[in-house]
C-alpha cells in the first residue's frame, strides 16, 4: 500500500490529510486517487512527485514499493 | 531511470574539479562569439514594436493603412493576425503558462494592460523606418483606471483586469470577478496554540520591489520562413525547444515546421526563458516574405519583459528561550504583472523549507496588476519568502541575544527531516555550510564604526528534467560532445570535463557543441540550475557507450573477446588471455574505426529526478553613514554546498553573481511608476545595478556534500545564491543602525527615515 | 538622404564606410562594417558593452556619431589580440574565468586595455572605478577584478 500525503490545496480537494491505496505504479496510483476522490479529477497532470523524498518531474510509470510515501507538489522548473 | 548512486566523494578524480579554459572563452574574448543582434542575412527587414501609452487601456480600433503606405514598409500586424486559441495549461514550471495569456502579452487583443505591452508591429527596409511607421499607426483607446499596487488591486471597488476570470487554488476563494488569480495554502499543527507556548514571537511585513533580471544583452532574433510553412529562428534564449514549441502554440502552428538556432546568449536568469519577439517576427516575416531581425531596446526589455515580482509578505516566528522555533506563519502577497503566474508557488514551497517548524501555517496569493508580466528570475519567489523569514529570524536571534547562526542551527534541517513542502530531506548539506559560515574568518573578524553583520540563508530545490547528449569520436582520437543547453555561464566546459573525465582523454581533446532543436535531441531549458546535472548525466551515459564501443573495437583489433577488454585511464587494457597485447589509447582505435565497424559516436538522454536541494549561507558587513543613509557593502562571503563542484572556478562564478543581484535587489535596484503606470526609470542609469566600484570582492567557500542523485554528487549551484542576500543585508544594515528596515532596496532616503524614526 | 562619407582607421587599418547623418559609431561598426565584437547593451551610454577607444579614449561608441569618427583612430576588441596570441588581457579574462555569458566581455577588455595603458599599476579601488562604466550582471565582478590586476602585474613583467 503507498501512502499518500495530501498538503495544502489537495488536502483541502480531499478532506484527508493522507490515504493508502494499493498500486504498483504512480500511473496506477493516480488512476485510484482519482476514482477515490472525483474532486482530483484532472489535478495531478503535470505534477512534481515527491517518491520517497526524491522529486520527479516526470513520475508516471516510476513503480512504487509496497510502503512508499508519495507527494504530489507543484510543479518545478526555476530560472 | 534508475538513480545512479554517487561515489560519495570516494572517488579520485583526473579532470572533474579540475579549472580548464573554458573551450567558447576565445570566441568571446576576441568579439567573434554571435549574440542575438549579431546576425544578420541577405534581403533582412527590420522589425519594430508600437507600445501602449496606457497602463489599462481597450483597444477599441486599430488603423495601419497610413502606415503601411510609408516608404520601406513592407508588413504590419496585429493582434487580429494571432490565431484565436483557448485557455488550457502549458508546462512551464512554477509560473504555470497559459497559452492564451502567453500569446496576449506577445501581442495585445482587445486590452493593454500596462505601459508598454505590444499593440502592433512593423517590418520595414530599415530599422528607423519601421520606427518612424510605428508612429503613424492610429490606436483608439478607452483609457482605463490602472491598478498599480498590491493594496490598489485588493481593494473593494479595485478595476478588474481580467474580467469574467476566477480565482483558482485553496478556499475560501474570493466570488466573481477579482485580481487575485490563485490562491494557495498549507498548514501543519496548531499554530494559534503554539505560538502561545512561545518565548519570544517576533512578526512584520517586508515589502520587495518589482526586480528586473538585468542581463546586458537584450532581446533579439531573426526569423526566415519558407513557403512551405518552416520557420527558422534563431534568437537568444535559455531554450531553443522551449521556444519552439510556445511559438508554436501560439500561432498555433505545427512544431514540426519550426526549427530554432540559439544564438551566444548574453545572460539571462529565467527571463529568458519565454517568448516575446518570435511569433511577431514570424508573422511579419510570412506577410513580407523575407527574413525579419527584431531587437529590443533597453527601454523595450524593462518596460515588456518580465521582471521579478514586486511582493508584501508578512512572517511571524515563535521561538523558545533555548532557541528551538515553535511556529510560524506568513502571507504573502505576489504582484504576477498583467497576467497570472507569478512564482507564490514556489514562495509557499520554499519559505519554511530550511527549517523544523512543529507548526506553520502559510497562505499566498498571486495578484495581477497593470505592470508588466513576470518572468522567471534565478530561484523564482524563493529571494522574497527567504528575506521575509530569514528577517525575523534574525530579530528573534537578536531578541534572544543568540547568535544568529547557532539559532539557526538549532532549528536547520538534515537529512531524514520533513521538508514543510511534504517530503523528507536526502542527504543535504545546510548545516554543513552554517558551520563552515560559522568558522570563516569573515564571522570572526571585529567590525568598524557604522558597521552591521548579517547573516541570511536560503534554499532552492534545483531541477533536473530532460536532456539528451551525444558524444562522438574523430580518426584523430579526440571527441565531440553535442547538447540543446545554450551555455550561459561556462556548461560547455562542464560538458567537455564529464566527457574528458569519462573517456579518458584531454579535456582540451573534446569539443563542447550547443545544437540547434533539428541537430541534437530534446533538452529542456537552461534554467533550474539543472544543466551540470542533468545534461551532465546524459553526457556521462551517452559517454559510457561510448567506451562500451572503444571496448569492442580494441577486441575486434585484439581477436578477443569483449569482456577480457577493461578500459582503464583512456586506454583499453587486455586481461584474461589478451594481456599481452599493448594498450591501445582513444587515439589508436579512432585511427582504425573504419576497419572495425565505422564511426563511433553514442546518444543517451535523461530525466533524472530534482537535483538534490541547494543550501546557502551568506554572511555581510555593511557601513552606513549615519548622515546620508548610505550602504556600503564591506565585506560579503557566500557559503554553498555545491554537491560537487565539476568546474569550481564556474560555481564560484555563479555564486559571487547571485549574491552581487541580491545586492543591488536589496540596496539599490527598484521599479518606479508614475501615477499613471508608466515605469520612470526604464534604464542602466536609473534603474540601478551594482558596478564594479559598488561591491568589494566577493569571497566564496564552497562546500562538497555528495547529491546522492548524481554520479559525481553534483548538485544545481546556480540559483540559490540569489536566495539569502536579500535578508543578509537587511539584516546587516538592520544591526548597524539598531532598527528594524521592511522596505527593499534599501535606499539611503528610505535608511535615514528609519534612522530619524528611531531618533524621534 | 544623402550618405556621408567617412574616412577612419580601425585597429591600425585604414576604412571609409557610408553612414546616414544620426547613426551612431556603434551602429556604423555593426550593422556596416560587421565589427559585431562590439555590443550593443543600451545605447545610452550606461551599461559599457559597447566601450572602443577614439584615438585612444574610452567612449561608448552608441553616444559617438558615426560622422565624428572621420580623421580618428578607433579601436575595438577585435584589434586587442595581437598577431597569432591573445593580449595578455584577454588570456587573464580566460584564466581566471572572468566571464559568463560574455556579452560584457569585449567592452571590458576594451575598457581595461585603455586603464592599463593609463595607469599600469592601478589598485583596485582605481580598477572598480575605471571600470565602473561597464556592467556585468554574471560576475558580480571579483574574478573580473583579478584579472585585471593580475593582466597589469603580467604587462609590468611581474608574473606569467
Amino acid at each position: 500500500m503507498a501512502k499518500v500525503i495530501f498538503t495544502g490545496g489537495l488536502r483541502a480537494l480531499t478532506g484527508d490529510e493522507s490515504v493508502e491505496l494499493e498500486a504498483a505504479r504512480v500511473v496506477d496510483l493516480v488512476a485510484a486517487l482519482y476514482a477515490r476522490y472525483p474532486a482530483l479529477a484532472g489535478k495531478l497532470e503535470g505534477a512534481t512527485v515527491a517518491i520517497d523524498g526524491t522529486l520527479h518531474h516526470d513520475a508516471r510509470f516510476q513503480t512504487l514499493r509496497p510502503a512508499s510515501e508519495v507527494h504530489f507538489l507543484a510543479p518545478l522548473a526555476g530560472g | 531511470m534508475s538513480n545512479p548512486k554517487s561515489d560519495g566523494g570516494e572517488r579520485k578524480y583526473k579532470v572533474v574539479g579540475t579549472r580548464p579554459i573554458r573551450h567558447d572563452g576565445l570566441d568571446k574574448v576576441t568579439g567573434r562569439a554571435n549574440y542575438g543582434a549579431d546576425l544578420a542575412l541577405p534581403g533582412m527587414l527590420h522589425g519594430a514594436i508600437l507600445r501602449s501609452p496606457h497602463a489599462h487601456a481597450r483597444i477599441k480600433k486599430i488603423d495601419v493603412s497610413k502606415a503601411l503606405a510609408m516608404p520601406g514598409v513592407k508588413a504590419i500586424v496585429t493582434g487580429a493576425d494571432f490565431p484565436e486559441i483557448g485557455s488550457g495549461g502549458m508546462a512551464a514550471g512554477e509560473s504555470h503558462i497559459d497559452p492564451k495569456d502567453l500569446q496576449a502579452n506577445i501581442m495585445a487583443r482587445g486590452k493593454a494592460l500596462y505601459h508598454g505591452h505590444a499593440i502592433a508591429a512593423v517590418a520595414a527596409t530599415s530599422v528607423e523606418q519601421a520606427r518612424e511607421a510605428c508612429k503613424m499607426i492610429a490606436v483608439d483607446y478607452e483609457v482605463l483606471k490602472p491598478v498599480l499596487s498590491l493594496e490598489q488591486a485588493l481593494a473593494k471597488d479595485a478595476p478588474i483586469l481580467h474580467e469574467g476570470r476566477k480565482a483558482v487554488g485553496v478556499p475560501p476563494l474570493p466570488e466573481g470577478d477579482t485580481n487575485i488569480m490563485m490562491r494557495l495554502a498549507n498548514a501543519k499543527g496548531d499554530v494559534d496554540a503554539a505560538f502561545k507556548t512561545a518565548d519570544v514571537v517576533v512578526e512584520g511585513w517586508y515589502e520587495a520591489s518589482m526586480a528586473h533580471q538585468g542581463y546586458i544583452e537584450p532581446h533579439a532574433t531573426v526569423v526566415t520562413t519558407r513557403e512551405n510553412g518552416q520557420a527558422e529562428i534563431w534568437c537568444s534564449t535559455q531554450g531553443p525547444f522551449a521556444v519552439k514549441s510556445m511559438v508554436a502554440v501560439t500561432l498555433q502552428l505545427d512544431p514540426n515546421l519550426i526549427r530554432v538556432t540559439p544564438s551566444e546568449i548574453g545572460g539571462g536568469f529565467g527571463g529568458k526563458t519565454t517568448i516575446y519577439l518570435e511569433p511577431v517576427a514570424l508573422l511579419l516575416s510570412q506577410k513580407a516574405r523575407r527574413p525579419v531581425k527584431m531587437v529590443m531596446s533597453r527601454e523595450e526589455v524593462f518596460r515588456a519583459t518580465g521582471p521579478t515580482s514586486g511582493t508584501r509578505i508578512w512572517a511571524k516566528l515563535g521561538v523558545k528561550k533555548d532557541g528551538s522555533f515553535v511556529a510560524a506563519d506568513t502571507r504573502m502577497e505576489f504582484e504576477a504583472g498583467a497576467f497570472a503566474g507569478s512564482p507564490m508557488g514556489a514562495a509557499t514551497m520554499t519559505v519554511f523549507a530550511s527549517y523544523n517548524f512543529p507548526n506553520f501555517r502559510l497562505e499566498g496569493l498571486d495578484i495581477v496588476v497593470n505592470k508588466p508580466k513576470v518572468a522567471a528570475y534565478r530561484a523564482p519567489g524563493a529571494p522574497n519568502a527567504a528575506y521575509a523569514i530569514e528577517t525575523v529570524i534574525d530579530e528573534a536571534a537578536e531578541k534572544l541575544g543568540m547568535d544568529p547562526i547557532e539559532l539557526r542551527l538549532k532549528n536547520a534541517v538534515k537529512e531524514g527531516d520533513v521538508a514543510s513542502y511534504g517530503p523528507k530531506f536526502d542527504r543535504i548539506g545546510f548545516v554543513e555550510c552554517l558551520q563552515a559560515a560559522k568558522n570563516h574568518p569573515h564571522y570572526k573578524a571585529p567590525l568598524g564604526k557604522n558597521q552591521g553583520r548579517g547573516v541570511g540563508a536560503g534554499f532552492w530545490f534545483n531541477v533536473g528534467l530532460q536532456s539528451s547528449a551525444t558524444v562522438s569520436i574523430n580518426d584523430d582520437g579526440s571527441a565531440v560532445v553535442r547538447t540543446g543547453n545554450p551555455d550561459i555561464g561556462g556548461s560547455r566546459a562542464s560538458m567537455a570535463i564529464t566527457v574528458a573525465e569519462e573517456i579518458g582523454i584531454p579535456v582540451e581533446r573534446v569539443r563542447p557543441l550547443v545544437g540547434d532543436t533539428d541537430t541534437v535531441g530534446y533538452c529542456d531549458l537552461t534554467g533550474g540550475s539543472r544543466v551540470t546535472y542533468a545534461t551532465g548525466m546524459a553526457v556521462i551515459e551517452a559517454s559510457k557507450i561510448v567506451i562500451e564501443h572503444l571496448r569492442a573495437r580494441a577486441a575486434t583489433i585484439w581477436g578477443c573477446e569483449v569482456d577480457a577488454v577493461e578500459w582503464r585511464d583512456g586506454q583499453a587494457i587486455g586481461t584474461n588471455g589478451a594481456s599481452d597485447n599493448k594498450p591501445l589509447t582513444v587515439a589508436d582505435i579512432a585511427k582504425q574505426m573504419g576497419h572495425t565497424g565505422g564511426p563511433i559516436i553514442a546518444s543517451a538522454s535523461v530525466n533524472p529526478p530534482a537535483a538534490g536541494p541547494g543550501f546557502g549561507v551568506h554572511i555581510c558587513d555593511v557601513e552606513v553613514d549615519p548622515e546620508t543613509g548610505r550602504t556600503t557593502v564591506a565585506r560579503y562571503t557566500v557559503v554553498q554546498d555545491a554537491g560537487k563542484a565539476v568546474h569550481p572556478s564556474y560555481v564560484e562564478g555563479q555564486l559571487q553573481g547571485g549574491a552581487a543581484q541580491g545586492i543591488g535587489w536589496a540596496l539599490w535596484e527598484e521599479y518606479l511608476f508614475d501615477k499613471d503606470g508608466k515605469m520612470e526609470n526604464p534604464g542602466f542609469l536609473d534603474y540601478r545595478m551594482p558596478v564594479a566600484s559598488d561591491l568589494p570582492m566577493i569571497d566564496t567557500v564552497v562546500v562538497e556534500v555528495p547529491n546522492p542523485l548524481h554520479p559525481y554528487g553534483v548538485r544545481g549551484v546556480g540559483e540559490t545564491p540569489i536566495v539569502p542576500p536579500l535578508a543578509t543585508v537587511g539584516n546587516a544594515v538592520s544591526r548597524a543602525i539598531g532598527v528594524r528596515m521592511h522596505q527593499l532596496p534599501m535606499t539611503p532616503p528610505r535608511v535615514l527615515d528609519a534612522i530619524e524614526t528611531k531618533k524621534g | 538622404m544623402a550618405k556621408i562619407q567617412v574616412q577612419t582607421t580601425i585597429n591600425g587599418e585604414q576604412l571609409d564606410f557610408l553612414c546616414d547623418g544620426q547613426q551612431s559609431l556603434l551602429s556604423a561598426l555593426r550593422d556596416e562594417l560587421g565589427l559585431t565584437g562590439t555590443k550593443e547593451g543600451c545605447s545610452t551610454g550606461d551599461c559599457g558593452a559597447c566601450s572602443i577607444t577614439l584615438d585612444g579614449q574610452l567612449v561608448p561608441a552608441c553616444l559617438v556619431l558615426a560622422a565624428e569618427a572621420e580623421g580618428r583612430e578607433i579601436g575595438t576588441v577585435e584589434g586587442v589580440a595581437q598577431g597569432s596570441g591573445l593580449h595578455p588581457i584577454q588570456r587573464k579574462f580566460l584564466e581566471h574565468a572572468a566571464l559568463q555569458c560574455g556579452v560584457c566581455t569585449p567592452g571590458l577588455i576594451v575598457a581595461t586595455r585603455a586603464l592599463l595603458l593609463k595607469n599600469p599599476n592601478p589598485t583596485e579601488a582605481e580598477a572598480r572605478y575605471y571600470l565602473a562604466g561597464n556592467l556585468c550582471r554574471c560576475t558580480g565582478y571579483d574574478k573580473i577584478i583579478k584579472a585585471v590586476l593580475d593582466a597589469a602585474a603580467s604587462m609590468r613583467g611581474e608574473s606569467a
